[in-house]
C-alpha cells in the first residue's frame, strides 16, 4: 500500500491542473461552450481517447490507469466536462481496436473520437434480455448484402445516431450463440423505424427500433461472420466498467450531505436529525469502501472477485443515496417536472427511478450475482433446461 | 501509487494462516470454549515464534516495528480461525500506548517483554469510548485507582493493564484488587470486569493517547470480523457445493449461491476499507479517526449479514454445535458491540466530519 504519487505522477496532476487553469472558460455549468471543439482539445491535449493509437484519431498514450485516474479527478474537482462518451466511444472504439478490420478501424474510430458520428446499440430485443444469445433479428443473404429484418429494444439515443451495431442472426442453422454477427450500418437506411420508448421517469431515455428488409453490405460485419456472440462480449466488458464509477457516486454523496445541511424542517436542518444522519453515515462507510475497492482493482492483481463487485454494489449503492436525498426531502421529495419548490430540478427523483434502471440494464442484478458466484467462488451452474 | 497488499504483507499473512491452521485449529478452539481455560498460553508462544507480540513494538525494543496494516492482517487471520489470544490488549493496545505516551523507562520495562511475548497486557478502555454501563468508571487519584471497568479486554492473566480513567487518561497497572470473568457469547476470548480499590497505577503522558487507541482498537475488530466473515462465506460456498438435495447440489440454485454472491459483494469492498483504515492510521493522520469508525461500523452491518446468511445457507446443520460454526457466528456478535455498537461510532463518525453537534 503506498498512496502517495511518484514525481513524475504529481508532475502529471500539476500539467492536468494548468490545463484545466487555462481552459476554464472552455465552459459553463459542467457543460462545454462548443463539445465538438472542447472534444477536439481533449483528444490533442491528451484528456480524451488518450490510449487511442494517433493513427485513428487518438492521443496515442501508452495505457496508465494511474494517469487515467488523476484525470477522471482532477476534471471532477474542476467542475470541468469530461471527454465525449457515448456508446459509439466507449463500446464500439474499443471492439474495433480489439477485432475490427484495419478498413474498419479507419473509416469510423477518428471520426467516432471526434464526436462526428453518433452510434447507438442494437444489442437486446423483446426475447432477448438476459438471454442475448436468443436474439432473433435476421440477416438474410442477397447478394452482397444482408436484408435485415426484426426488432431492437432498450436502444438509447437511437433517434440521434448516425450508426448503429447491430447483433443479428446470419447463420440460423447454428448453435444458439454461434449464428450470431456484429454489423454497422447507418440509422437513414430504408427500413429502419425509431420509436420512443418513454420510461417511468417520463422521458424517452430509450427506444424500439424496427427493421424490414434493411439492405446492408456484408463487409460491414466487424470480427467475422458468426463471430457476433464473442465479439460482442468484449463490448460488454467494456459497458459494465462504466457501470458502478465510485467516482460519480462519491460526487453525488457530497451533494446529499451539502443537501441535508442546507434543507430546513420546521427550521432544524435535515442533518440535526439522528436518524437522517445516522442512514447517512451508512451510506458514507459504503461509498468509501467502494472507492477503496475501485482503487484496489486497478492495482492489485489479487482483485478478481472485488472486480466482479462493481456493478452490483455500485448501481445499487447510487440508488440509495439518491433514495435516501428523496427521504431527507420529505413531502419535497415528491415534487417532479417543474413547479415551485423543486428541488435539484427533480434530479434525485429521476435518479431514482433511472438508476434502478442501471440496476437492470447491462446485466441485471440477478446475471451479476450468477456471474460473481459462478467465476468468483466457483459454483456450479445452473443447469440448462431441455430445449432453451 | 498502489493500492494493494506488498510481498512481505503477503507473506505475513500467508506465514501467520499457516501457522493458525495448527496453533489454532477448530479442536483446540473448541478445548479452550468449552473447557472454560482463561487462557491458551499455547498458541500464544506458537504465534511467538513468529514475532506477532512484537508486531507494533519499535525494533529498538525488541520488536518488528511494523505498522497497523500488518496488525490488521494480523488480526484478520486470528479472526479468520476465531483464535483464542491476548493480540489486541498485549499486542496493539499496550505497545501503542506505551508508545504514545509511556516515559523512556516505562517502554524499556514493558516492550522487550512484551514483544517476545514473556508478559501478556490487557486493556481496559471500554468506559470513555462506548459509555459506561451500571455505574462502571475509573477514577484516579494521587496515583491510585478506585472504580469498575467492564468489558476489559485480554486481562485475564495479564502481567500488565492499560487502563482508561473517567476523563480518558490512561494508566498502567499490574493489576487490579479483583477480576472477574463477564460470561459474553463468544467463548473464544475471556471478557473480565475489574475492580480497582487503590491499586497503584501510573499516568501515561499523551492526552490524545485514548483517542488513537481507540482507532487502533476499532480496526483491529473490523479486521478481525472480516476474516470471521472469510471463514464464513468459505464454509458457506464449499457446503453450497457439496451437499445434495433433489438430485442437485445446492449450490446450483440460485436461491442459494445468490446468498453466497451477496455475502462475497458485500465482503469484498469491506476489505479495502479496512486496509484503508490501517493505512490511514500510520499514513493519513486527519483521515484516521472517521476510517477507522467507519471500518468498524460497517463491518457490523456486514457481519451481522454474513454470520446469519452463512449459517442459513447450511440450513439446519448449520445451527448446531457440530460445525462449530457457531463460534464465528457469535465473534463476529461480539465484536458488532465490543467498544461501541455501529449506532454509537457512527455518530461519532458524523461528529469528527462537523455534522453532528
Amino acid at each position: 500500500m503506498d498512496l502517495t504519487l511518484t514525481p513524475e505522477l504529481a508532475a502529471f496532476r500539476d500539467e492536468v491542473r494548468a490545463f484545466l487553469e487555462a481552459h476554464k472558460d472552455h465552459h459553463k455549468d459542467g457543460a462545454p461552450n462548443d463539445p465538438k471543439a472542447w472534444q477536439r482539445t481533449l483528444i490533442e491535449a491528451g484528456y480524451a481517447a488518450r490510449t487511442i493509437p494517433k493513427e485513428y484519431g487518438g492521443y496515442g498514450a501508452e495505457p496508465d490507469i494511474l494517469k487515467g485516474r488523476i484525470i477522471a479527478e482532477e476534471f471532477i474537482a474542476a467542475g470541468a466536462p469530461r471527454g465525449m462518451a457515448g456508446q459509439g466511444i466507449s463500446m464500439l472504439v474499443p471492439t474495433l481496436l480489439e477485432v475490427g478490420s484495419e478498413d474498419q478501424k479507419r473509416q469510423w474510430i477518428g471520426p467516432t473520437l471526434r464526436g462526428e458520428v453518433i452510434w447507438c446499440q442494437g444489442y437486446s430485443e423483446p426475447g432477448a434480455g438476459s438471454d442475448l444469445a436468443n436474439l432473433q433479428t435476421k440477416a438474410v443473404e442477397d447478394g452482397e448484402d444482408f436484408l435485415i429484418s426484426g426488432q431492437k429494444i432498450w436502444t438509447s439515443t437511437a433517434a440521434q445516431a448516425d450508426m448503429i451495431f447491430c447483433l443479428v442472426r446470419t447463420e440460423p442453422d447454428a448453435a444458439k450463440h454461434e449464428g450470431i454477427s456484429y454489423i454497422l450500418f447507418p440509422m437513414n437506411t430504408p427500413g429502419i423505424d425509431v420509436r420512443p420508448l418513454k420510461t417511468m421517469t417520463g422521458h424517452a431515455e430509450f427506444n424500439e427500433v424496427f427493421f424490414t428488409d434493411v439492405r446492408v453490405p456484408q463487409k460491414n460485419v466487424v470480427g467475422g461472420r458468426g463471430r457476433g456472440w464473442f465479439v460482442a462480449n468484449t463490448t460488454l466488458k467494456h459497458e459494465r466498467g462504466m457501470l458502478g464509477d465510485p467516482n460519480a457516486t462519491e460526487a453525488r454523496l457530497k451533494a446529499l450531505i451539502e443537501l441535508m445541511k442546507s434543507e430546513t424542517v420546521d427550521g432544524h436542518r435535515i442533518i440535526d436529525n439522528p436518524i437522517f444522519r445516522d442512514r447517512l453515515m451508512q451510506l458514507q462507510a459504503r461509498v468509501f469502501s467502494m472507492k477503496f475497492n475501485g482503487l484496489r482493482t486497478l492495482t492489485d492483481d489479487t482483485a478478481g472477485l472485488a472486480r466482479l463487485v462493481v456493478k452490483l454494489q455500485g448501481c445499487e449503492l447510487n440508488h440509495q443515496v439518491a433514495a435516501l436525498a428523496i427521504d431527507a426531502l420529505g413531502e419535497l421529495g415528491i415534487l417532479y417536472h417543474d413547479g415551485p419548490h423543486l428541488r435539484a430540478k427533480g434530479g434525485w427523483q429521476r435518479n431514482y427511478m433511472f438508476d434502478l434502471g442501471l440496476i437492470i440494464g447491462g446485466g441485471t442484478a440477478q446475471i451479476q450475482k450468477n456471474i460473481i458466484s459462478e467465476r468468483g467462488l466457483g459454483m456450479p451452474r445452473e443447469p440448462k433446461t431441455v430445449g432453451a | 501509487m498502489r493500492f494493494a497488499l506488498s510481498e512481505d504483507q503477503t507473506l505475513l499473512q500467508d506465514s501467520l494462516t499457516k501457522a493458525l491452521a495448527d496453533l489454532s485449529s477448530l479442536d483446540r478452539v473448541r478445548r479452550f470454549a468449552d473447557g472454560g481455560e482463561a487462557t491458551a498460553p499455547d498458541i500464544w508462544a506458537g504465534l511467538s515464534e513468529l514475532g506477532l507480540p512484537g508486531l507494533l513494538v519499535p525494533e529498538e525494543h525488541g520488536g518488528l516495528g511494523l505498522g497497523l496494516l500488518e496488525a490488521a492482517l494480523a488480526a484478520e487471520a486470528l479472526g479468520r480461525v476465531v483464535a483464542p489470544t491476548p493480540f489486541l490488549g498485549s499486542a496493539v493496545l499496550a505497545p501503542l500506548a506505551l508508545r504514545l505516551g509511556g516515559s523512556d523507562e516505562q517502554k524499556r520495562a514493558w516492550l522487550p517483554k512484551l514483544a517476545d511475548g514473556g508478559a501478556t497486557a490487557g486493556a481496559a478502555i471500554s468506559e470513555p469510548i462506548a459509555g459506561a454501563r451500571d455505574g462502571a468508571g475509573v477514577t484516579a487519584e494521587g496515583g491510585k485507582l478506585t472504580g469498575k471497568a467492564l468489558f476489559a479486554l485480554d486481562a485475564m492473566a495479564a502481567d500488565l493493564l492499560v487502563v482508561a480513567d473517567r476523563s480518558g487518561v490512561l494508566h498502567l497497572a499490574a493489576k487490579a484488587d479483583a477480576s472477574e470473568i463477564l460470561p459474553s457469547i463468544d467463548a473464544t476470548r475471556r471478557l473480565t470486569e475489574l475492580t480497582f480499590r487503590g491499586a497503584p497505577a501510573e499516568a501515561l503522558s499523551s492526552n490524545q493517547a485514548l483517542d488513537r487507541l481507540r482507532d487502533a482498537a476499532w480496526v483491529m475488530i473490523a479486521a478481525d470480523t472480516l476474516g470471521a466473515c472469510q471463514t464464513m462465506l468459505d464454509r458457506a460456498v464449499e457446503y453450497a457445493k457439496e451437499r445434495k438435495q433433489f438430485g442437485r447440489t445446492i449450490g446450483s440454485f440460485q436461491a442459494v449461491k445468490h446468498l453466497c454472491a451477496e455475502m462475497a459483494a458485500e465482503l469484498e469492498p469491506a476489505r479495502a476499507l479496512v486496509w484503508y483504515a490501517a493505512y490511514a492510521f500510520d499514513n493519513a493522520p486527519e483521515e484516521a479517526s472517521l476510517m477507522a469508525a467507519h471500518a468498524k461500523a460497517h463491518t457490523s452491518e456486514i457481519g451481522r449479514f454474513i454470520a446469519r446468511t452463512a449459517t442459513e445457507v447450511h440450513g439446519g446443520i448449520g445451527m448446531t454445535d457440530l460445525l462449530g460454526l457457531h463460534y464465528w457466528f457469535k465473534r463476529i456478535g461480539q465484536n458488532r458491540q465490543l467498544l461501541g455498537g455501529p449506532e454509537r461510532v457512527r455518530e461519532l463518525a458524523a461528529r469528527m466530519q462537523g455534522l453532528a453537534a
